[in-house]
C-alpha cells in the first residue's frame, strides 16, 4: 500500500464518526422532514400522503402561523440591529488598554453564561408589575409602572430589552475584530486631522465590517429560533403577542402531535432563514470590506 | 538660582509651553477617570439583575415583595443584612435537585468527552491529511452551521422514539441517550472548525519528524497533535460544558419522567409548581447558575479565545 493510500485510509477512519453523524443526524432527518411535510402523521397511525395540503393550510387556514411569523419578524428585525449596535458599543471601550480592563470584560460577559431557564425565571421577576426590578428602577426616576411581558403592547419590546442583556458573545467577537485593526491606520488618520468620530467612521467601521456581517448573520439565524424564554416566561401570551415561530412549531409537533404539519413549518422557517441569509450575503457586497481576498 | 526664579515666574511663551505640557499630562488622567466611571456604571447595570437574583434568594418572601423608596433604600436592599440560607435548603429539598444535578452531570461529561474525541479526530483529518472529497466535506461541515436545529429536531425525535432501545417504552425516549449520542458523532461543525483552526497553527514539521521515525498517522494525531492542543481542548470543554448544562429544548422533548430530568427542565417544572414562592425560585435559579459562573471565572482565558477564533470565521 502506498503512503498516499495509507494517508487516505487514516483520514477516512478519522472523519468516519462525523460523516456518520452528518448522515444520521442531519441528512436523514432533513430528508425525512421534507417527506413528512407532505404527509399527515400523529405518530401512532399510518403516514398519509397529502400532497401540498400542509403548505396550503399554512398560508390559508393557520392564523397562528401568520401571527407567529409576524412576531418573530418583529423580534428579529428590530432586535438584531439593536443587539449588534449595543454589542459594538460595549466592545469599543473594552478594546482600550486601560488598567484592569479584563475585569470589565468579565463583568460585561457574565450575563451571557447565565442558563436560559434561570435567566427566564429571573426576568419574570424583573418584569413583575408590583415589585419587579424594572418598575422599581422606573419608580426611582418617577416613571409610572409598566406591564412589560404582561402587557400586550409591551411584551415584544420587553423581550428585546431582555435579550440585550446577553449580547456578550457578539461583544467578544467585536472585541477580537477591534484588536485586529492596525494602530498605524489610526495614526495615519490622526495625522491627516481626523478626530475620534471620523476615525471610527472611516477606519474602524470598514475594517471590522466582516465581523459586523458575521454577527448579523449569526444573530438573525439565532433570533428567528427564539424559544426557551417565550416558552417559560409567557407561553405565547398575552394575546399571542409572544407566540414566536418555534413555539408554534413545538406546539404542533409535541402538543397536537401533528408531525407532518410541524415538518412543514420547520421547512418553512428553513426557507425563510435561507432567504434572509442569502439577502444579507448579497447586500454584503455593498458594505463589507475584505482587506485580503480569501480564496 | 536667579535663573530658576525666572523660570518659575516665566515669560509668556514659557507659560504657554508649561500650560500645554500640563494639559498633556492632565488630560489623559481625567479622561481615564471619566472612562472608569462610565465603565463602572455600565458594569453595575449589567450585573444588577444577577445581584438582585442572589439578594432575593436570601430574603424572606415579605422582603422580596417590598418596594424600596429612594435610591439609597434600593441599594441597601441588595445587601442581605439577614441572609436566609435556609431558603436554599428548602428549595433544594422540595424537589429531587440532587438527582437532576446527577443527570445533568452525566450528560455534560459524556457529551463533552464525545465531542473532544470524535471532533478532534475529524478536525485532524481536515487540518493535516489529504483525501478525496475533503473540500466538499469541509464545505458541507461549515454549511451545517447555518442549519436551524428545528429542521432536524422533529425527525430526530421520531427516530429516537421509533428505533428499539433501552428505555422502559422499548425506545430511546425518556433516557439520557438522545442528549449524549449525537455528540459522539463529531460533536458539531463549530467545534470541529475551532479545533481545525488550532491544529493548523501547530508546525507541520513535528508531524514530519515523527513520521520519519516511523510513527503512523494515528500516532501523529494522538501523540503529537493532541498533547500540543491543550488550549483549544480547554476551550471546547468549557463551551461544551456550558451549552450542555444550559440546554433546555432537547431535554424538554425527550425527558418525561421526573427522575430522568436535567436541572434546566427540573427548574422549569419547579417554577410551575412554586410560581409564587419567589425566594425559593431565586434560590433554585441561583443554584443552577453558580457552577456555570465558577467555570467561566476560572477558565475565562480559554473561553474568550474560543470566541476570538470563531469570530475569525467572519474574515
Amino acid at each position: 500500500m502506498s503512503l498516499r493510500q495509507r494517508e487516505e485510509i487514516a483520514a477516512y477512519l478519522l472523519v468516519a464518526p462525523w460523516v456518520l453523524g452528518l448522515l444520521l443526524f442531519t441528512a436523514f432527518p432533513m430528508g425525512a422532514s421534507l417527506a413528512l411535510s407532505f404527509s399527515e402523521w400523529n405518530f401512532l397511525g399510518d403516514i398519509k400522503f397529502v400532497g401540498l395540503d400542509n403548505y396550503r393550510a399554512m398560508f390559508t387556514r393557520d392564523r397562528d402561523f401568520v401571527v407567529s411569523l409576524g412576531n418573530t419578524a418583529y423580534y428579529t428585525f428590530i432586535g438584531v440591529p439593536l443587539h449588534t449596535a449595543f454589542a459594538l458599543l460595549l466592545a469599543l471601550p473594552l478594546s482600550s488598554k486601560l488598567k484592569g480592563i479584563r475585569y470589565f470584560r468579565t463583568a460585561w460577559y457574565v450575563p451571557s453564561v447565565t442558563p436560559a431557564v434561570a435567566s427566564a425565571i429571573l426576568w419574570i421577576l424583573i418584569y413583575h408589575p408590583d415589585f419587579g426590578l424594572a418598575n422599581t428602577l422606573l419608580g426611582l426616576v418617577k416613571v409610572p409602572p409598566q406591564g412589560w411581558i404582561f402587557d400586550s403592547t409591551m411584551a415584544k419590546p420587553a423581550f428585546i430589552i431582555m435579550s440585550m442583556w446577553s449580547v456578550g458573545g457578539q461583544m467578544i467577537i467585536f472585541l477580537a475584530g477591534l484588536q485586529g485593526v492596525p494602530q498605524e491606520l489610526y495614526d495615519a488618520a490622526s495625522i491627516d486631522g481626523a478626530g475620534r468620530l471620523r476615525q471610527f467612521r472611516h477606519v474602524t467601521l470598514p475594517l471590522i465590517s466582516p465581523i459586523t456581517f458575521f454577527n448579523l448573520v449569526i444573530g438573525l439565524i439565532g433570533s428567528f429560533q427564539i424559544f426557551t424564554a417565550a416558552y417559560i416566561m409567557t407561553n405565547g401570551g398575552p394575546a399571542n403577542q409572544t407566540l414566536f415561530y418555534v413555539l408554534h412549531l413545538y406546539r404542533n409537533a409535541f402538543e397536537y402531535l401533528k408531525f407532518g404539519y410541524a415538518s412543514t413549518l420547520a421547512w418553512g422557517l428553513f426557507v425563510i432563514i435561507l432567504f434572509f441569509t442569502g439577502l444579507q450575503f448579497l447586500g454584503a457586497k455593498r458594505w463589507v470590506y475584505y482587506e485580503v481576498k480569501v480564496d | 538660582m536667579p535663573s530658576r526664579v525666572a523660570a518659575r515666574r516665566g515669560t509668556g511663551t514659557d507659560n504657554a509651553v508649561r500650560i500645554k505640557s500640563l494639559l498633556i499630562r492632565v488630560r489623559p488622567v481625567s479622561y481615564r477617570v471619566l472612562a472608569y466611571a462610565a465603565m463602572i456604571a455600565v458594569s453595575l447595570v449589567l450585573i444588577l439583575p444577577l445581584l438582585w437574583l442572589f439578594a432575593a434568594s436570601l430574603k424572606t418572601p415579605q422582603l422580596v415583595g417590598a418596594t424600596p423608596r429612594g435610591i439609597g433604600e434600593f441599594f441597601a436592599a441588595l445587601v442581605p443584612t439577614d441572609p436566609h440560607f435556609e431558603n436554599y435548603v428548602e428549595a433544594l429539598t422540595k424537589r429531587p435537585f440532587g438527582l437532576w444535578t446527577r443527570n445533568t452531570s452525566i450528560v455534560v461529561v459524556a457529551a463533552t468527552v464525545g465531542t473532544l474525541l470524535t471532533g478532534s479526530m475529524a478536525a485532524y483529518a481536515f487540518a493535516r491529511l489529504r483525501f478525496r472529497g475533503k473540500r466538499f466535506l469541509f464545505t458541507t461541515t461549515l454549511s451545517t452551521l447555518m442549519l436551524p436545529f428545528i429542521v432536524t429536531m422533529v425527525p430526530q425525535f421520531l427516530m429516537f422514539a421509533k428505533v428499539p432501545g433501552p428505555s422502559s417504552a422499548g425506545n430511546w425516549t425518556d433516557t439520557l441517550w438522545p442528549l449524549i449520542l449525537p455528540h459522539w458523532f463529531g460533536g458539531g461543525a463549530f467545534f470541529i472548525f475551532l479545533m481545525r483552526q488550532f491544529f493548523m497553527t501547530i508546525p507541520v514539521e513535528l508531524d514530519e519528524a515523527a513520521r520519519m521515525d516511523g510513527a503512523g498517522f494515528f500516532r501523529c494525531y494522538w501523540q503529537i497533535t493532541l498533547p500540543l492542543s491543550g488550549p483549544v481542548l480547554a476551550t471546547v470543554t468549557i463551551f461544551s460544558f456550558i451549552s450542555n448544562w444550559n440546554e433546555f429544548l432537547a431535554p424538554l422533548i425527550y425527558l418525561a419522567s421526573r427522575q430522568n430530568q436535567t436541572l434546566a427542565l427540573g427548574l422549569q417544572s419547579f417554577r410551575g409548581e412554586f410560581s409564587t414562592d419567589y425566594h425559593l425560585l431565586m434560590a433554585a435559579s441561583a443554584t443552577m447558575t453558580v457552577p456555570v459562573l465558577l467555570v467561566f471565572f476560572f477558565m475565562q482565558r480559554y473561553f474568550l479565545r474560543g470566541f476570538v477564533m470563531s469570530g475569525l470565521a467572519g474574515r
